[in-house]
């Protein structure tokens, strides 16, 4: 673990008071729930009590998250989507009659107003990254998990294109047009779907892949992903790095985050779904883990079987 | 079917919900015969297990009849009577490969939440919770089993239900925190709670050659069912300092190993109760450790601390240096419960251990919801409630 650095400047003195913010907020939710309900004009039943709990835990590691490490830009993205959950619920609270609308509004404004700062300190956070030959703007993920298969099962598997989708959440389709260059379809935030072709920059069969988008790519983006033996017949360490522009550059990207869509996340998310199939044949699920809220109970129409 | 639905703190539900189906081609369904409520669905019970959705399912404690089967599934057949391990492990990870089943890398599909809490994720776990899973669980009349090539364990006809029911959770627990004591002859092992885990740990410290077990309670039932079936010299913690009665029982050496059967709600006499308890109501902690603090003040120097009761995030005032300075070792974990299934079968079919003298209650699915109250009340001398469908 990194140790913790105070740092001087204004982002880093932002970041701080937002933590310590997060920390006081997070306590008023967990301690009186009752009081914040009230305050915030929302219904003050079992429901909502238990939400604000919630949010209590979930701002009081926000906080935590963000004093502590050195560079908190993931957890400033963390509270962030936090907010943009509140914001839902304050705009489902809305609609109840027994709502005081007046104050929710202010709530959701003061809401929106950290949420504004956040999305300003994540931000700058996230440009102090040393990026060379980045262009501004641009996001950069890396992430890497290990897979208990042998390299070279690993590497042929993913080298054929057309398995990506079978893990990669929001990519529908690979078609491969050329030996360097394929067809990609994926899903975007907000419904949106996107295309682009990309060619293989470089390839070392057994190590790495690298590539990049091509000029029709919506979202302009790099990648690479190596593999190598993991230490003690461990299987195989597979890394992964992306860089890319969002849509509509930094605003696109901070509306992509509020619809809860953080690419992080989302790459790690994919990287497990991969070491899942490669390991068991098989990407679990469960009741509880096809839907947002979606209680862990058997679904009246389940999905047909994988 | 029925099923057991938490529907909010000290709320169970048993409720109408859709039939499960098999999802993936590794999934089995099992028609339930006998479920049981365990101690750490009184943790949920009581709201103190975070990431629970009103409806979600309950239950890890499971045995029934194989209906269906996935593709996948070569193992087992329609008809098959099996126990089902409440941990859910894909067999081919590291970690499984290993035989630490519970900390399978691949049955948690909600991993990020146990990540953002735990820093890494252990397995997913049937109905405890969305960041150990999002899994229906078992005091249902059906359930969806993922993995069931590796989990489950097909039962012999000769054996009732009730004898092989708690090989799912409770027997390998308590076998499991015995196993982590390294019991040498002449060990004396001290046990903290004697709830079903607890009187497992007893036995299960006995079978490994223990040379004495005391045993730690406050309630007298508990304590007299430690004494006459599980064969526990026994400690009321509201009537004796146990400190100093472990040393007088040691000669000043102290237990060379204790065992935490109690986990995050445990009890104590005095102000400090009110205080640890004010504390987790605020969620200032999550635990209050009564129970681990003392076994390890207890514990003789260089001896082992094991523990199976339940932790969910962080406890406050943990005595680490006794630990450092006594050379203290702590073992723990969920159980690895598929590693000792069948070794604990055998040992149920030798007759070695009879797992029924822990049953106080037997009731109907229907009744679940008194099942949990009678349990976290402990009305009527309640050890172990088991549910029958």
């Amino acid at each position: 673990m990194q140790p913790h650095q105070t740092t001087a400047d204004g982002d880093g003195r932002l970041g701080t008071a937002l933590g310590w913010f997060s920390i006081g907020l997070g306590l008023a939710e967990l301690a009186a729930p009752g009081g914040i309900a009230r305050l915030a004009g929302i219904e003050d039943d079992d429901r909502n009590r238990n939400i604000l709990r919630a949010f209590g835990a979930r701002e009081l590691a926000a906080g935590v998250g963000i004093l502590a490490r050195e560079r908190p830009t993931g957890w400033m993205w963390g509270r962030v989507a936090g907010d943009a959950v509140d914001l839902t619920f304050l705009g489902s609270s809305l609609r109840g009659d027994e709502a005081s609308r007046g104050r929710i509004a202010a709530a959701t404004a003061a809401v929106a107003g950290v949420t504004a700062l956040d999305v300003i300190c994540g931000r700058r956070l996230l440009h102090t990254k040393p990026e060379p030959g980045a262009r501004s703007g641009a996001v950069r993920v890396a992430t890497s998990v290990t897979i208990n298969r042998p390299v070279g099962d690993v590497y042929a598997f993913w080298r054929e294109f057309e398995n990506l989708p079978r893990f990669m959440h929001h990519l529908e389709s690979v078609d491969v047009i050329s030996s360097r260059r394929s067809h990609w379809k994926a899903s975007a935030p907000a419904g949106m779907a996107v295309e682009w072709d990309a060619e293989i920059v470089d390839e070392r069969p057994n190590e790495l892949i690298a590539w990049r988008s091509l000029q029709n790519a919506t979202v302009s983006h790099e990648g690479r992903v190596t593999f190598q033996a993991a230490p003690g017949h461990r299987g195989t360490e597979v890394h992964v790095e992306l860089r890319y522009n969002p849509p509509a550059g930094a605003a696109g990207r901070a509306i992509a985050w509020l619809f809860g869509e953080e690419p992080g996340q989302q790459v790690r998310d994919d990287l497990r779904h991969f070491k899942q199939l490669m390991e068991t044949g098989e990407v679990p699920i469960s009741e509880g883990s096809l839907g947002l809220r979606q209680p862990a109970q058997p679904l009246s129409h389940p999905p047909a079987a994988r | 079917m029925k099923a057991t639905c938490w529907m909010g703190k000290k709320h169970v539900e048993v409720r109408d919900v859709p039939d499960p189906a098999i999802l993936n081609a590794r999934d089995a369904i099992v028609r339930i015969t006998s479920t049981a409520i365990c101690g750490s669905d009184l943790h949920l019970y009581n709201g103190f297990v975070p990431t629970m959705e009103k409806g979600d399912v309950l239950g890890h404690e499971f045995m029934g009849e194989v209906t269906e089967v996935g593709p996948e599934v070569r193992n087992l057949r329609r008809g098959d009577r099996v126990v089902v391990p409440f941990p859910i492990a894909c067999g081919r990870c590291n970690m499984c490969e290993r035989e630490l089943y519970s900390l399978c890398e691949n049955s948690n599909p909600n991993a990020w939440m146990a990540e953002k809490l735990l820093g890494h994720s252990p397995c997913g776990i049937f109905g405890y919770s969305h960041m150990l899973g999002g899994y229906a669980g078992g005091q249902a009349e059906y359930a969806r089993v993922p993995f069931a090539d590796v989990g489950p364990i097909k039962v012999p006809d000769s054996l009732s239900d009730e004898q092989v029911l708690f090989l799912s959770d409770i027997l390998p627990t308590g076998y499991m925190a015995a196993e982590h004591c390294d019991i040498q002859p002449g060990d004396i092992v001290a046990v903290w709670g004697c709830g079903p885990v607890g009187q497992f740990a007893i036995a299960s410290a006995y079978m490994l050659g223990a040379e004495r077990v005391i045993a730690i309670d406050r309630f007298p039932y508990r304590l007299r069912i430690a004494r006459e079936r599980a064969g526990a010299d026994t400690l009321n913690y509201e009537e004796v300092d146990v400190l100093e009665v472990l040393k007088e029982m040691t000669g000043g050496r102290g237990p060379d190993a204790c065992i935490d059967a109690v986990g995050m709600e445990a009890h104590t006499p005095g102000p400090a109760y009110a205080y640890e308890r004010a504390k987790q109501a605020m969620m200032i902690e999550t635990g209050r450790p009564f129970a681990l603090r003392q076994a390890i003040y207890a514990c003789r120097n260089g001896g082992t601390v094991s523990v199976a009761g339940v932790y969910g995030g962080f406890i406050d005032k943990f005595p680490m240096g006794a630990v450092m300075n006594r050379g203290l070792t702590i073992k723990t974990g969920q159980t690895h419960v598929q590693r000792y299934m069948r070794p604990l079968l055998e040992r149920i079919e030798s007759g070695d251990i009879d797992p029924t003298f822990i049953i106080t209650h037997r009731m109907r699915l229907e009744d679940a919801a008194e099942g949990y109250q009678t349990f976290l009340t402990k009305e009527d001398e309640c050890l172990k409630v088991v549910l029958k469908c």
